[in-house]
């Protein structure tokens, strides 16, 4: 009895790209890459990003019409310089360690959503979620970010350059924000650790959220991320802290907990 | 999780491809919701009054008796409009279970749609001097195509992609809501209502009626209470934000306005474009770019932020 056998995997729902072929259209030029995304899918941009980066081995990458496409440059875990020329959709450059992205547009939600370390500048406004749980590495946001920015952040810096939603730094832990703009309501609600600099306004503090004491370390602090970033002098700022009213908890990872034993 | 989205064109004179704009929007935000699309859509305004009644929610299930029960349920839908007082202009029929009505009415709209809804299995989807609602199973794209939206020419409208949680997969559950029976509002939410018992039955003992079980209904008849008590649009948008407990952001349009709002936990998303010539909203900026092929710059309303644009 002829029978056809079923594809490996089906999507009835036709939700999920099966596809994994590496387009292989970009343009190569020595230490330097660039190719189109217009017509590739968001499985086939991450492919040819992972195989100009990992097997060829190029540190600069430049894609073309990203058109707000979601999940691009997620988990890149290589030194290499990426440029998307335009705008990304949600969970943009989630998971990486190591890259400096840039993104001249705007990014959706979640954006930077773990990352390790590297860099990730953008141009535009970024929306709610920025840096969730951010580990390390620098992200800049040059317009205004939705809320809930650095929820569950454990490092890193997020500096913004405009306005930032409700519920900014929420059950922080560690790292740094700096909001040049306004920040709304429940700034730094429940955080454990971890410092937020505000230029502008705040709606309202969150619970366990106090205005801390300004150091000449968070001078050289600041005027380090600015410089670093071409933003010039850093303007006046105030700094949150956490009250460690509710805090019953060390602040040691285990394995740093295990040194100190 | 669901996708909402809207377009209001500046220039208003009535002369855009509406139809399959928002098609186009709907169909790149399919994985936000592939079980049903719905579609508000608003051409200028007319003299007539168009009501756009179901009769069925369509397929046989082996029914024999189904051909029949159609053409009797809709013989008695348009005796009751006419027995309403209401001059009949035009029927056009859209498919085997929808009909859309051209007619002439100047009584009061709720005791029309009641008496036309009294017919079992019969439901206004809309009513209105500009408004039409679409909506079925499926994706944008079956949808759009089976019923023939790609030539819709209009004005501004809204539509959306539902991912069922809360209530059952039928076209009654589907999104847009028609702000019955105030003719001419319809809502598209993303989200849920916490506190959607407690409206209900207050709404109900005010008289009104439900089509469906599905949270985001309330959202529509609460506008139409509140306009009906004399507020605007605006107003009555704002005053949900106090009165609606849960995560929404919905955006709802009337005759002449589109407007969106946000709950204060801000916890669904909304993108906004707005251009000189026209002004788009969608839960995700891919479906912005769908219909705009260039470098747009676009931004997030924060928390609690009620926005209102006019054609």
């Amino acid at each position: 009895m002829d029978t056809v056998a079923p594809p490996a995997r089906f999507d009835p729902r036709g939700l999920v790209e099966l596809d994994e072929r590496v387009p292989g259209t970009a343009e190569v030029d020595g230490e330097r890459a660039q190719f189109d995304a217009r017509e590739l899918t968001t499985r086939q941009i991450n492919l040819e990003l992972r195989r100009l980066v990992y097997e060829l081995g190029i540190r600069e990458v430049t894609v073309h019409n990203p058109g707000a496409k979601h999940s691009l440059g997620v988990g890149i875990l290589a030194r290499c310089r990426i440029t998307f020329a335009g705008s990304l959709g949600y969970f943009a450059c989630g998971l990486i360690d190591g890259p400096e992205v840039h993104i001249t547009g705007r990014v959706g939600w979640s954006a930077c959503e773990n990352m390790m370390s590297g860099v990730c500048v953008i141009d535009g406004n970024a929306g709610s979620l920025t840096a969730a749980a951010l580990r390390g590495g620098d992200l800049v946001v040059h317009g205004k970010v939705g809320a809930r920015t650095g929820i569950d952040q454990k490092g890193g810096t997020i500096l913004v350059l405009g306005d930032a939603g409700s519920m900014t730094g929420f059950m922080m832990q560690r790292g740094r924000q700096i909001i040049v703009g306004n920040a709304g309501h429940g700034l730094g609600d429940s955080m454990y650790d971890g410092t937020i600099y505000v230029g502008g306004k705040v709606a309202s503090l969150g619970i366990d959220c106090v205005p801390g004491e300004w150091t000449d370390a968070d001078t050289e602090f600041v005027t380090r991320k600015f410089t670093i970033y071409g933003l010039g002098d850093p303007p006046e700022l105030q700094k949150f802290v956490c009250g460690k009213k509710l805090y019953n908890y060390d602040s040691l990872e285990p394995s740093e907990r295990k040194l100190v034993l | 999780m669901c996708g909402i989205a809207g377009i209001i064109y500046r220039n208003g004179n009535g002369a855009h491809r509406l139809g399959s704009d928002m098609t186009r929007m709907l169909q790149s935000m399919k994985h936000r919701g592939p079980d049903s699309t719905g579609y508000a859509l608003y051409r200028r305004p007319t003299a007539e009054l168009i009501m756009r009644i179901k009769l069925d929610d369509g397929g046989s299930g082996g029914d024999i008796e189904y051909a029949d029960r159609l053409k009797r349920r809709r013989r008695e839908v348009e005796a009751r409009i006419r027995a309403a007082g209401a001059r009949v202009d035009s029927i056009d029929e859209i498919n085997e279970y929808t009909i859309a009505v051209g007619l002439s009415y100047d009584g009061e709209l709720k005791r029309l749609a009641d008496y036309v809804e009294s017919v079992p299995g019969a439901e206004v989807l809309s009513a209105g001097s500009a408004l039409e609602i679409i909506k079925d199973l499926g994706d944008a794209q079956s949808v759009g195509t089976s019923y023939k939206l790609d030539g819709y020419v209009g004005t501004h409208g809204i539509g959306h992609v539902r991912m069922a949680t809360e209530s059952d997969v039928d076209i009654s559950n589907a999104h847009p809501y028609w702000a019955y029976p105030f003719s001419d509002v319809a809502v598209v939410h993303n989200g849920q209502l916490t506190n959607y018992h407690q409206w209900r039955r207050r709404l109900e003992r005010m008289g009104h009626r439900f089509a469906s079980d599905c949270d985001s209904e309330i959202i529509a008849v609460y506008l139409a209470q509140k306009m009906s008590e004399g507020e605007t649009l605006e107003q009555a948008m704002r005053h949900s934000l106090e009165d609606l407990d849960g995560v929404f952001t919905y955006i709802c349009v009337s005759e002449g306005a589109l407007g969106m709002a946000k709950d204060e936990l801000a916890a669904k998303p909304l993108v906004l474009y707005e251009g000189d010539d026209m002004v788009v909203l969608a839960s995700e900026e891919m479906a912005i770019r769908a219909i705009i092929d260039r470098e747009i710059e676009t931004y997030d309303p924060y928390e609690s932020e009620v926005m209102v644009w006019t054609r």
